[in-house]
């Protein structure tokens, strides 16, 4: 990666946390150390590797995210409203009465958005389905998804790793936010998934770790997991929930938390001095 | 004079399906670990390019017929009732039906067909699960007629569906398919004292004994095929309420919102009329040959008449 594709994605990733607190911050309560600790993998998709057109969000050769933890619906719509699917203000509408930006995706309410998903578990095998379709009308796009760690507890999870493994599925590639905290506290107290990585080589997937916010390093990652093209790929992608959030980085309280402001704006000004 | 032998329910809907792919390459067929039973093995001899066996997986099915919706395709999704109704429900809701995707759920061995199964295998209560499930269109063909037509008018519906098919045996009921329309119920058999609304392979064959045992008590039942149970047809129901003035739902199901819940909320709302329900009475199912559970829970010809005469005598009461 150059170093100037380099500054453009750090900026992006900047921006997008920027906007994610700044749509919380107005409502005053949401999904914030989840939403936080994707923005760069976010970044990473949708301003490098995926093919995708905001004037034609279905376009059917399109690349496709399911964002199966749903409820980071809220860094995602920062993302497509940066890249023009809908407009800026919507951000601002975030699960306000008639939103088009509900707290967790919604396939029919928001331009760009992929998947219907929030209940956690689900989204892997709609990302799996999707993989199929396209591979029967001969599409060569690459299907991602995003699953959470927490989520990982979730038997259809595993159902779907095994699916996608007999399917021979290539053109899937998945990543875990493992930011090793899940609702009600951390995982390896709540409900422990280590070996992670471990697991989803066992399940036939191609499989690797690596740092979630640093983007060369995801880069790297995401062109090799290109380059399988008989089997899934899984990235675990280690990540700090509520990254670059003063109040809420590194804290179990940040799944859903009370958002003032005078905070969200403190956290947008910080973030822009940190560069 | 050769007779041409009766197909089972199952083998009309795997060569339905099949003509149907054959003809639209977008409709794929979704098992999981149950294809000898729910009989669409030639589907797969024929195109098994486009049929997906997703193991013992039932959550996994719906989620992946689902994704495969949203490229365009029209999935038919099979399993026993009780799994995907029950184990797959999430799954159905929010990444089918919630999601305004277009899944075809197949639900085979409703009921009390389950027999040798068991309790465990025994769905009383799937139509009513489904029937909660906004904008779903929830059904349960009685004869292999009319289930080939649905088969096809369900493929062509703008959204999910769910369908509960018998596995065997069934005799044909319906003498042609011109007049069979989703949402739409048939009067098989017209009658004037009143009228037995039925479902399904079991309780239409029933209801249609019933009414004969009713006409040799004198009285003139008749007999609709309410094949889709969501949405209601209302305007046959209102229809018979205002003709017969008494009515008896029947149905391999509770009695608890399914076939006859549907059409008590019509009925309580609009023209308040008799109406007995036959059914299973909030009971858990168990395991039997199919005559002993019929009998058991009261799901037969003999229980419609006592409970139709019970309900003539409150009309003639009135």
């Amino acid at each position: 990666m150059e170093e100037h594709e380099k500054r453009f994605l750090a900026a992006k990733a900047k921006k997008v946390r920027q906007l994610t607190i700044d749509s919380i911050g107005r409502l005053g309560v949401g999904h914030v150390g989840g939403s936080m600790s994707i923005a760069e993998v976010l970044t990473l998709l949708y301003y490098r590797h995926m093919n995708v057109d905001p004037q034609d969000p279905r376009r059917r050769d399109r690349d496709q995210l399911v964002l199966s933890k749903g409820h980071a619906g809220p860094s995602l719509y920062a993302v497509l409203a940066d890249k023009g699917y809908f407009p800026m203000d919507w951000l601002h509408t975030l699960n306000r009465g008639g939103t088009r930006l509900p707290s967790h995706c919604d396939r029919n309410l928001t331009p760009g958005v992929d998947m219907t998903t929030g209940s956690l578990g689900q989204g892997l095998s709609a990302a799996v389905g999707i993989a199929l379709g396209n591979r029967l009308d001969n599409i060569e796009s690459t299907v991602y998804c995003i699953i959470g760690d927490g989520e990982s507890n979730e038997g259809q999870v595993w159902e779907a790793a095994q699916a996608a493994s007999q399917y021979c599925l290539g053109n899937l590639i998945a990543f875990t936010d493992y930011n090793k905290m899940q609702i009600d506290g951390y995982m390896c107290d709540v409900m422990n998934i280590e070996d992670l990585t471990a697991k989803w080589v066992a399940f036939g997937w191609f499989a690797l770790r690596v740092n979630g916010h640093d983007l060369e390093e995801m880069d790297r990652a995401i062109e090799r997991a290109k380059a399988q093209k008989h089997r899934p790929s899984m990235i675990v992608l280690d990540t700090i929930k509520g990254k670059g959030i003063y109040f809420a980085e590194g804290k179990l309280a940040s799944h859903n938390m009370p958002v003032a402001y005078a905070d969200a704006l403190e956290a947008i000004d910080r973030l822009e001095k940190e560069g | 004079m050769t007779t041409q032998p009766t197909p089972e329910m199952r083998a009309v809907y795997a060569q339905t399906l099949l003509d149907l792919a054959q003809q639209d390459e977008r409709i794929l067929l979704l098992e999981a670990d149950l294809m000898r039973a729910t009989g669409t093995r030639p589907f797969l001899e024929a195109l098994p390019s486009r049929t997906y066996n997703v193991g013992v997986a039932e959550a996994n099915l719906v989620g992946l017929a689902a994704g495969l919706s949203a490229t365009g395709k029209i999935p038919f999704a099979n399993t026993f009732a009780c799994f995907a109704a029950r184990r797959a429900y999430d799954q159905f809701f929010i990444s089918a039906n919630y999601a305004r995707l277009n899944v075809k759920l197949v639900g085979t061995d409703p009921g009390v067909t389950a027999a040798y199964n068991g309790g465990t295998h025994m769905t009383f209560e799937d139509l009513g699960l489904m029937r909660n499930i906004p904008g779903l269109v929830v059904l349960e063909p009685c004869d292999p007629v009319s289930l080939a037509e649905l088969i096809r008018q369900t493929a062509y519906h703008a959204g999910c569906t769910y369908m509960r098919l018998h596995r065997g045996v069934a005799p044909a009921i319906h003498a042609s398919q011109g007049h069979l329309l989703l949402g739409k119920g048939v009067m098989l058999r017209d009658g004037e004292d009143l009228t037995l609304i039925a479902a399904g392979v079991v309780m239409v064959n029933e209801a249609l004994a019933a009414a004969d045992l009713l006409a040799n008590d004198g009285h003139s039942a008749a007999v609709i095929d309410m094949h889709t149970i969501k949405p209601i047809d209302i305007e046959l129901v209102l229809e018979s309420a205002t003709r017969t003035g008494a009515l008896v739902t029947c149905e391999n199901h509770q009695v608890i919102n399914g076939l006859g819940s549907a059409v008590a909320e019509v009925l309580a709302e609009r023209r308040p009329t008799l109406l007995r329900r036959v059914g299973v009475q909030d009971e858990f199912g168990e395991v039997g040959p199919l005559d002993y559970l019929k009998e058991r829970f009261g799901l037969t010809a003999e229980n419609i008449r006592q409970q139709a005469l019970d309900l003539l005598q409150a009309k003639s009461g009135r």
